[in-house]
Parts: C-alpha cells; sequence; structure tokens
C-alpha cells in the first residue's frame, strides 16, 4: 500500500481533490516543522525577532487547518467516499487538528524564547535545557509525516516509541529545575519559563505519535488510538483477517 | 486527569463491544442458506458457485457491476429464473432449512413465502385495492371483512395508507411512480411473505421517493428478511445490515455494511466501492 493506492479512481477530478488535500497537509506540516525548529533555535540563542516570526507564521498554520478541514468535507459532500478515502479523509481533519496544536505549542515555545531571552546572563546555560529533546520531537515530527506523504507505516512503531524517551528526558529536566528553584527561590521565574517550553515540547511528541495512529486507520483500517507502545506493536502485528 | 467522578461516568467501551456481539448472536438467525449455487444460461455460466448466509429480519443488499450476477441470484431465491428457458442451476438454497430446489417444493407456495418487486413499478390495471387484495383474492378469500383489514393492514405497512384511504377506488394506473412502487410492496406485503425480494426498487425514482422506499425498507426489516439488489452504493451503504460484493458471477466478500464501506477486505470490492478501475 502507498501512494499509488489514492489515484487510480475512474474519476481523475477526485485523484486530484485528494492528492491537493494531501498536499496542503504535507505544506502544513512543513510550516510546523520550520516553526519548531526556528523556535527552538530562537530559545537557545535568545533570537527575539525570530521568535517573533514563529509566533507571526502560527496564522498560516491556523489558516491552513481551517482550508483542508473545507476541503475534506466538501469531498466528502461531493463524492461520498468510501473505505481508503473515506478513512482519509476522516484521518486528515484529525490530523491537521494535531498539527495545529502542534503549531501552538510551537508558538508557546516562542513565547517563552522571549521571556528566557530577557532572564538574567547568569542562567544562559539553562536554555541548552531543551536541545536534546528537541532533536528527539523534531526526529518524530518529521518521520510521521514522512510515513503519511509516502502512507506507509512500516516504522510507526519505531517513531511512537520514541515518546517513552522523550518522556524521561521531560523527567529529568523538570527534576534538574525544580532542585534549582528549591536552591534558590529567585530561580522560580525562569525555571517555570523552561519548564513551561519542556512541556510545550513534550506535548508536540504526542501530536506526532497521534498522526501515527491517524496514519494507521488510514493505512489498514484499524484503530490504534489510547494503546500503549506494546499494544500497539501488537495490534499491528497481527495479521488482518 | 480524570476526576473520580468522571472515572465513575466513563463508559466501559469492552463491554459495550461485548454486549454488541452477544446481541448480534442472538439475532443472527439465518433465513435463507445458499450453498455452492451455480447457474448456467445455456452453456453460459452466470454463477460460480456462490455459498452465503442470509440473515433472518436484516436487510441484505447486493452490489457490482452490471451483469455480475446480483438479479440472477437475487431471482434464484424465489426460483423466477425457472421462467427462463435454457437455466440449469445446481446447488442449494435453504429456506429455513429447506432445500427450494427440491422436486417436491410447490413453486406458487414458495412465491407467496417470498415476494419480489421489481425496478418498474407493476401495478395491475386495477383499482388501488383491487392490486392490494389480489393475492387473497386469487387465494380465494372472499370475505370483505378480511379483505378490507389486509388491504388497510398493507397499505399501513408500505406508508401508502394514510395518502391513499380517501382515494381506494382510483385506477392504480394514476397515482405517481413513488406511490405505484410502495403499493406494489403493499401488494406484495398483503399475502405476508417472510421474505421481500427487491431488484434495484428505487431506481426509476426521484430522489423524495427514494428515500420514502428507503424509509420504508427500514421499518419492513421488523417483520421481513429483505434481500435488495441495487446499483447505487450509497443506497446500499444507507439501507442494508449485510452487504454482498458480486463480481462476474462469484460473491467477492459479504460482511456488515459498516465494515465493508470502511475497511472491506479484498482489493476488488475496495477497488469497486471506490470507483477505482482495478
Amino acid at each position: 500500500m502507498g501512494n499509488d493506492k489514492i489515484g487510480h479512481h475512474i474519476s481523475a477530478q477526485f485523484n486530484q481533490d485528494l492528492q491537493n488535500i494531501r498536499d496542503q497537509v504535507l505544506t502544513m506540516g512543513g510550516l510546523v516543522e520550520q516553526q519548531l525548529e526556528q523556535a527552538i533555535t530562537a530559545f537557545t540563542t535568545g533570537d527575539v525577532e525570530l521568535a517573533g516570526q514563529v509566533i507571526r507564521q502560527d496564522n498560516q498554520v491556523d489558516a491552513l487547518e481551517m482550508v483542508i478541514d473545507r476541503e475534506c468535507s466538501e469531498t466528502i459532500a461531493r463524492r461520498q467516499p468510501a473505505a481508503i478515502d473515506l478513512r482519509l479523509l476522516i484521518a486528515v481533519i484529525k490530523i491537521v487538528r494535531e498539527l495545529e496544536r502542534a503549531g501552538d505549542k510551537a508558538e508557546r515555545i516562542a513565547q517563552m524564547a522571549i521571556k528566557v531571552a530577557g532572564a538574567d546572563a547568569r542562567h544562559n546555560h539553562h536554555r541548552y535545557e531543551l536541545e536534546h529533546m528537541a532533536d528527539v520531537i523534531k526526529e518524530m515530527l518529521h518521520l510521521s509525516l514522512d510515513a503519511f506523504a509516502r502512507l506507509n507505516i512500516d516504522h510507526v512503531t519505531e517513531t511512537t516509541g520514541q515518546d517513552v524517551n522523550v518522556n524521561r528526558e521531560y523527567e529529568n529536566i523538570l527534576r534538574r529545575l525544580i532542585t534549582r528553584m528549591m536552591e534558590d527561590p529567585r530561580n522560580i521565574s525562569y525555571a517555570l519559563d523552561i519548564i513551561w517550553a519542556a512541556r510545550a515540547l513534550e506535548r508536540i511528541g504526542d501530536y506526532a505519535c497521534n498522526i501515527c495512529a491517524h496514519l494507521v486507520y488510514i493505512v489498514n483500517g484499524l484503530d490504534v488510538r489510547h494503546l500503549s507502545q506494546q499494544e500497539l506493536e501488537e495490534k499491528i502485528r497481527q495479521p488482518q483477517n | 486527569m480524570t476526576t473520580p467522578q468522571a472515572r465513575t461516568h466513563a463508559i466501559d467501551m469492552n463491554a459495550v463491544l461485548l454486549h454488541r456481539r452477544a446481541t448480534l448472536k442472538e439475532e443472527n438467525q439465518i433465513c435463507i442458506k445458499v450453498e455452492n449455487l451455480d447457474l448456467y444460461y445455456g452453456q453460459k455460466q452466470a454463477l460460480h458457485n456462490v455459498s452465503m448466509d442470509i440473515p433472518k429480519r436484516k436487510v441484505t443488499a447486493y452490489i457490482g457491476p452490471s451483469g455480475c450476477g446480483k438479479s440472477t441470484l437475487l431471482r434464484c431465491i424465489n426460483r423466477m429464473n425457472d421462467l427462463i428457458d435454457n437455466v440449469a442451476t445446481t446447488g442449494k438454497i435453504l429456506l429455513d432449512g429447506t432445500n427450494i430446489y427440491d422436486k417436491s417444493v410447490n413453486v406458487a407456495a414458495l412465491r407467496r413465502r417470498v415476494g419480489m418487486v421489481f425496478q418498474k413499478p407493476n401495478p395491475f390495471p386495477k383499482s388501488i385495492y383491487e392490486n392490494v387484495a389480489y393475492g387473497l383474492r386469487i387465494q380465494g378469500v372472499r370475505d370483505k371483512r378480511i379483505l378490507d383489514e389486509t388491504v388497510e393492514n398493507a397499505l399501513k405497512g408500505a406508508a401508502l395508507w394514510d395518502e391513499m384511504k380517501d382515494r381506494l377506488n382510483d385506477n392504480a394506473l394514476g397515482i405517481s411512480g413513488g406511490q405505484q412502487q410502495r403499493l406494489v410492496i403493499a401488494r406484495a406485503i398483503a399475502i405476508e411473505p417472510e421474505v421481500l425480494l427487491l431488484d434495484e426498487p428505487a431506481s426509476a425514482l426521484d430522489p423524495i421517493s427514494t428515500l420514502k422506499i428507503e424509509e420504508l425498507i427500514n421499518e419492513l426489516k421488523e417483520k421481513y428478511t429483505i434481500v435488495i439488489v441495487t446499483h447505487n452504493m450509497q443506497q446500499a451503504a444507507r439501507v442494508s445490515d449485510y452487504t454482498a460484493f458480486m463480481y462476474m458471477g462469484e460473491l467477492i466478500e459479504i460482511g456488515s455494511t459498516s465494515e465493508l464501506f470502511t475497511n472491506p477486505k479484498k482489493k476488488q470490492t475496495e477497488d469497486y466501492i471506490t470507483g477505482r478501475y482495478g
């Protein structure tokens, strides 16, 4: 199952409509990836201008969400899709919601970047707290969008599997910053800002996992939301009857 | 975080699913069992080893491209194909456990149990009342009270009573196509069959009349087992509980309608319902 699954309709216009929707989802995904990349750069380098750009770009992501939603509902109304076409449209409506939320979280990181940039230079080294976790998250988001582009679920469990590491990393950041806050209450303000940013980042990882779950639904019709990593792996491995 | 209060209100999905499955099992009595059915029109084989179960008091839809054998299969169920020359059938169709192709079966009696409605409404050129009473009259019923009661019940069953009660003596050919089709259904249910076969019952009707027929099918399934052939896949999706996809005389896939239209198991089914060429 792959890209060719979406084509081959007798109606060329239907092929085109579905292709347009997928292209727009990928455009939206690209924008969110860019937002995330820039938000993290802004956070670590203290680039307030770049952070402002991330915040402004969120309007574009929101607008795309509405456009794609409208096109999906129009296609459902006009074509009465079935089987994989129906699953694709239903899942796309959910995937754009995940992407929009991921965009909001990138915006949140950008807001925190602006606050942290204005903080005491003493705390500068803490800006790098997020860097490693951000690398993992960027990879997860990228892989989930890549799998969507190819409609291929061969590697989704590897992507969702990384969420465990992300959560562990998040706990570690939390523990370190709590220690800082206990050491000196004057640290509380900036530590909280970093925690908000870390929390936003961790949520983006969850959204990437959700995108993978929606993708599984498109490809083989299984509903794998709300499963543990182990349950997910088992369910995907099971042969379909 | 889920509050304890929210947790008590949460529905246990597993319990819901188990319950639904148990109810399904209870409901799913088989009405018609088709076993290894082959059918030949002369030399040409039109049905290839078709086997399927048709559950009682459910709507089963046959879909598939023109010439795939769905109408032929439907006509087998009340042996309408016997009326065509050069038709040979092998295999069995069990109606409540009895093979309808058994030599001892009285075909007229079979067709009383298995009523049929065709694509084009075919009322008799008689009054509305006489159309519905016709089946009873040829069975020799003369009692006016029984006839009146049956006509009223059948017209009510076909959702036509309110429109027709003041014009029962009008000629049936003078009413609209949608009303004629419902009249034909009333005529079919007047003799209280067990099974109703509908061969594209709405394809000659406008969208509103079509919806009325579909609504009627939904009501009729409480009392009758319904098998419907339709070219309109959305119609199959709307009215049926089970859908069978046929292709070139073979049964490709049969399953619950909701499953078949969202996640078909066979590629041929998927190509057909999504409008793809194979």
